[in-house]
């Protein structure tokens, strides 16, 4: 009924069916999570469950609070002090945020690649090194170096001069960099924040590409601003927006609707995803 | 602007009409403006001028009158009252180098331990942390003399009781410039990016390992060149090292933890300088001349080594 | 699984140890305050109050002795506002030289040789204050007997004042600089664009939004003056005179410090307990200088950055 207004987006065809939603492994549960920085909400009531070895899509217009809901899933936001989360958050259904647990340990099994390539001011080499020292693996280095690189498809490019500094590797190389990276040290989950928005579309389309082949070994979770993407890579998608307080001095994000990719680009449920996907609001 | 055959100087001459018309209306007399800004502008270059000639005095005056006592026996030679031609500064560089040693020992752990803490991990909206600021900015700015009360108070008498040796001296000096240390340190790890903190935290790294093997790696230029502009201005402090016994004249070799007394460069200069004969004189010049090179020497190390490793982000 | 797999200790050891660098700030400042505060307490128990401050005769060394401490205040005064006569309009000069006029080769040859300047032993300053300053620029400068003449005279307020005045020009010229150079292009460009000369820009636009950071420099540099004490010693003299007679010998604070500090005196005396005294005085009029400096420049960073 909405084909004809909507704008033709691609959707894979291997994602077009989805397992029903209580047969799926779940890596995160989310229920009533809030955020807030200084008692100032920045994102409530989120509910989700997030698929294991799954690409789910975060989608949105800005300020909607997709990076500060992804933040919350590797306690990245307990780097700021005045924030706050309160709701239930479990990870393979323990709480992530029980009084017991620890967020260095947290951040070995979740993993995040952010918006603005970060490489160290170091060799490749000791780039990828870095986690899995940090860890105490000191074995083998050789071997996990050369696997990530495989794993981010940057070895060829690059097993020449691993010796070289990582500033001279190219935007798109550093990033795929920062993903070698981050699987060098084996983790669950990679969490990304908008990771090609600074990257020039054949880079993008590389790492695009990544998270296909990835998504058999990690779930991802990524936070994007290009609905086509999203609507490429991902299984599952949601949808947040920003809701005003009635004197509109306070906005939040809420999650509007969360659903197989297929659906949410074809046949969403909500009238305010479909403006969003169809391009008439965000 | 069409330059074709005589309209062309026509045209120039038409701009310049009224660009000096409007010029007269905005501003009424152009021509008595000029003068104006002339002598703005001469007056300005004089400033800069007087400063430089200062400075070239300054230097010149102490090349001239102390050059001729300069050679290898001035830095081996004891210093001698009775015999000034064969005086030279020996003790007073080896209690300079080991006052330095010591400022050395001291403020690098200290005052980068002070800078990471301020920087890594203290939350600025705690009173405490904000007093520990305000602290380090006005120690800064403490005259020396009183850090030479405070040795002598404290180091020297009172608690630490360590008598007028060397090591007071060096722990006075430390004092003094650890505020200029623990600020530069401060300066060059907030130069490193968070995007480095956070990617090396999203990694799994603690804090620590964070700071160890990322963010102190990037900043040592920074805190090496810091370290560097400190010594060198403790090392020409004169004022609290009098106060905590550098007693003026002394002819041995000063250790660290001798009570037989030490002496510095500047101190030994400014004894020199007391003195009325010609030949002191001459002396205290050569001297002056002496810590120029080193002063000199040090600095353009630092901001070589700044230059050099100084990480573009 | 989510549990941390050490204790980690270590963690909160190192944050403790790299607090406890950070508190010695603080117990030094404190070390500072009760070094002073001891003896000044024990020495306002001989010396009456009103003496101290209101005396104008600083005699220590008389039977009875005079402690009146305006006397070695004046002398303070006295090199540093000369020394400030000397060094803002040539420091300020050069400030608005670099800022609004060098050009960028210039400024980065100039700028460098400045704080050279800033970097000179002050032993190395008073020395050339009193042997090549006093003879050659001021003797022949000075007209003739005029506030008593600057002629055989080995030691004079006017040398010190000199030499602290080049000593701290860098301060003044680096940091007026550094102010003006924060005043954003827009108003420059504003400025210009009305048609105002270089000289009007200078001083009627650029000079007034850095005035701040201006102001706190001179501040700095008035602490750094009245801090000064080789130059003072070697070439202000010290005799304590209630004068801002600048062709004088003087006594300044510090150097009554330093050459009572580095003598012969036993703990304990009115004159051991006469030097912590008047460093109370000094450390009081650096602070008050400093606190106001530094919220000056807290305020133009406020408004620019």
């Amino acid at each position: 009924m909405l084909t004809e207004q909507i704008p033709k987006i691609s959707v894979r065809p291997e994602f077009q069916q989805t397992a029903a939603p209580e047969t799926r492994e779940k890596v995160f549960a989310l229920d009533g999570v809030d955020v807030l920085y200084g008692g100032v909400a920045a994102v409530k009531d989120i509910s989700m469950e997030i698929g294991h070895r799954e690409v789910t899509a975060l989608i949105g217009p800005s300020g909607c609070g997709k990076s500060t809901l992804l933040r919350c899933l590797n306690r990245m936001n307990d780097l700021i002090p005045t924030a706050e989360v309160r709701g239930e958050l479990l990870y393979h259904g323990e709480d992530l945020y029980g009084p017991n647990v620890d967020p260095v340990q947290v951040r070995k099994l979740i993993g995040m690649v952010f918006q603005k390539p970060n490489p160290f001011p170091k060799s490749i080499y000791d780039n990828i090194a870095f986690g899995p020292r940090v860890l105490g693996r000191k074995d083998e280095m050789d071997e996990a170096v050369e696997k990530a690189l495989r794993g981010a498809a940057l070895w060829d490019e690059v097993k020449d001069r691993l010796k070289d500094n990582a500033f001279g590797l190219s935007g798109g190389q550093q990033q795929r960099l920062c993903i070698a990276r981050c699987i060098a040290v084996e983790p669950d989950v990679i969490l990304m924040d908008e990771p090609c928005s600074a990257l020039d579309p054949i880079s993008t389309g590389k790492i695009e590409d990544l998270m296909i082949e990835l998504k058999e070994q990690f779930s991802i979770v990524i936070v994007t601003h290009n609905m086509q993407q999203a609507a490429r890579v991902s299984d599952r998608t949601a949808f947040l927006m920003v809701e005003l307080d009635s004197e509109e001095h306070n906005r939040w994000g809420r999650l509007v609707e969360y659903d197989a990719t297929e659906k949410i680009f074809t046949n969403p449920g909500d009238k305010r995803t479909e403006d969003y996907v169809s391009g008439k609001v965000g | 602007m069409e330059a074709g055959g005589a309209s062309a100087p026509r045209n120039r001459l038409a701009v310049a009409g009224a660009r000096s018309t409007t010029q007269a209306m905005l501003r009424g007399q152009p021509r008595r403006d000029v003068i104006r800004n002339a002598i703005f502008a001469g007056l300005l270059l004089l400033a800069v001028a007087i400063a430089l000639a200062g400075l070239t005095a300054l230097l010149v005056q102490a090349f001239v009158r102390g050059s001729s006592a300069l050679s290898l026996d001035l830095l081996t030679n004891p210093p001698s009252t009775i015999n000034p031609d064969q005086a030279g500064y020996r003790p007073a560089i080896i209690g300079s180098l080991e006052l330095i040693a010591g400022v050395i020992l001291f403020v690098v752990p200290i005052g980068v331990g002070a800078a990471l803490y301020l920087e890594e991990y203290a939350d600025d909206s705690r009173w405490w942390n904000r007093l520990v600021e305000v602290n380090i900015q006005n120690l800064a700015a403490v005259p020396s003399i009183i850090y030479g009360i405070l040795g002598l108070a404290f180091i020297v008498r009172g608690p630490l009781d360590l008598g007028f040796i060397l090591v007071a001296g060096s722990l006075t000096l430390a004092l003094l410039v650890l505020p200029m240390v623990i600020i530069a340190s401060r300066e060059a790890l907030r130069a490193v990016p968070d995007s480095i903190r956070q990617g090396s935290l999203a990694l799994g790294a603690t804090q620590w390992q964070t700071i160890r093997r990322q963010v102190l790696p990037a900043s040592i230029p920074g805190i090496a060149t810091g370290v560097i502009l400190a010594v060198s201005r403790a090392l020409g402090e004169t004022a609290p090292l009098l106060l905590v016994g550098a007693t003026v004249f002394v002819t041995f070799d000063p250790t660290p933890f001798g009570s037989d007394g030490y002496s510095a460069m500047p101190v030994q200069i400014f004894n020199y300088a007391l003195r009325p004969q010609d030949e002191f004189q001459t002396l205290a010049f050569a001297g002056v001349i002496v810590m120029l090179v080193v002063l000199l020497a040090m600095n353009s190390f630092a901001i070589w080594l700044r230059n050099r490793y100084e990480q573009r982000w | 699984m989510l549990q941390a797999e050490g204790k980690r200790y270590g963690e909160r050891a190192i944050k403790w140890l790299l607090a406890s660098c950070a508190a010695l700030s603080v117990l030094t400042t404190t070390a500072i305050v009760i070094s002073l505060l001891g003896p000044t307490i024990g020495f306002f128990e001989i010396v009456p109050a009103d003496e101290f401050f209101f005396g104008i005769d600083w005699t220590p060394q008389f039977e009875p002795p005079s402690f009146g401490v305006l006397s070695i205040v004046a002398g303070t005064l006295n090199v540093a506002l000369w020394g400030m006569v000397f060094a803002i309009p040539v420091g300020l000069g050069s400030a608005v030289y670099l800022s609004e006029y060098a050009t960028s080769r210039v400024r980065k040859t100039i700028k460098p040789v400045l704080e050279v300047l800033a970097g000179i032993p002050t032993v190395a300053i008073g020395i050339f204050a009193v042997s090549f300053l006093l003879p050659h620029v001021i003797v022949p400068l000075w007209p003739g007997d005029f506030l008593g003449g600057a002629e055989g005279k080995p030691f004079l307020a006017l040398a010190a004042s000199l030499g602290i005045g080049l000593m701290v020009v860098p301060i003044i010229a680096s940091l007026s600089d550094d102010a003006m150079r924060a005043v954003p292009r827009g108003l420059h460009e504003g400025a210009y664009a009305l048609g105002a000369t270089k000289a009007k820009v200078a001083t009627r636009v650029i000079f007034p939004a850095a005035l701040s950071g201006i102001v706190a420099s001179v501040v700095l540099a008035i602490s750094r003056a009245v801090g000064e004490t080789m130059i003072v010693v070697i070439a202000g003299g010290s005799t304590p005179k209630f004068t801002l007679n600048p062709v004088e010998s003087i006594q300044a604070m510090t150097s009554y410090i330093a050459t009572t500090a580095t003598g012969d005196i036993s703990t304990g005396t009115v004159d051991y307990k006469s030097v912590f005294a008047v460093g109370a005085v000094l450390f009081v009029m650096t602070l008050v200088m400093n606190v106001v400096s530094i919220r000056l420049v807290r305020r133009y960073r406020e408004v620019y950055e």
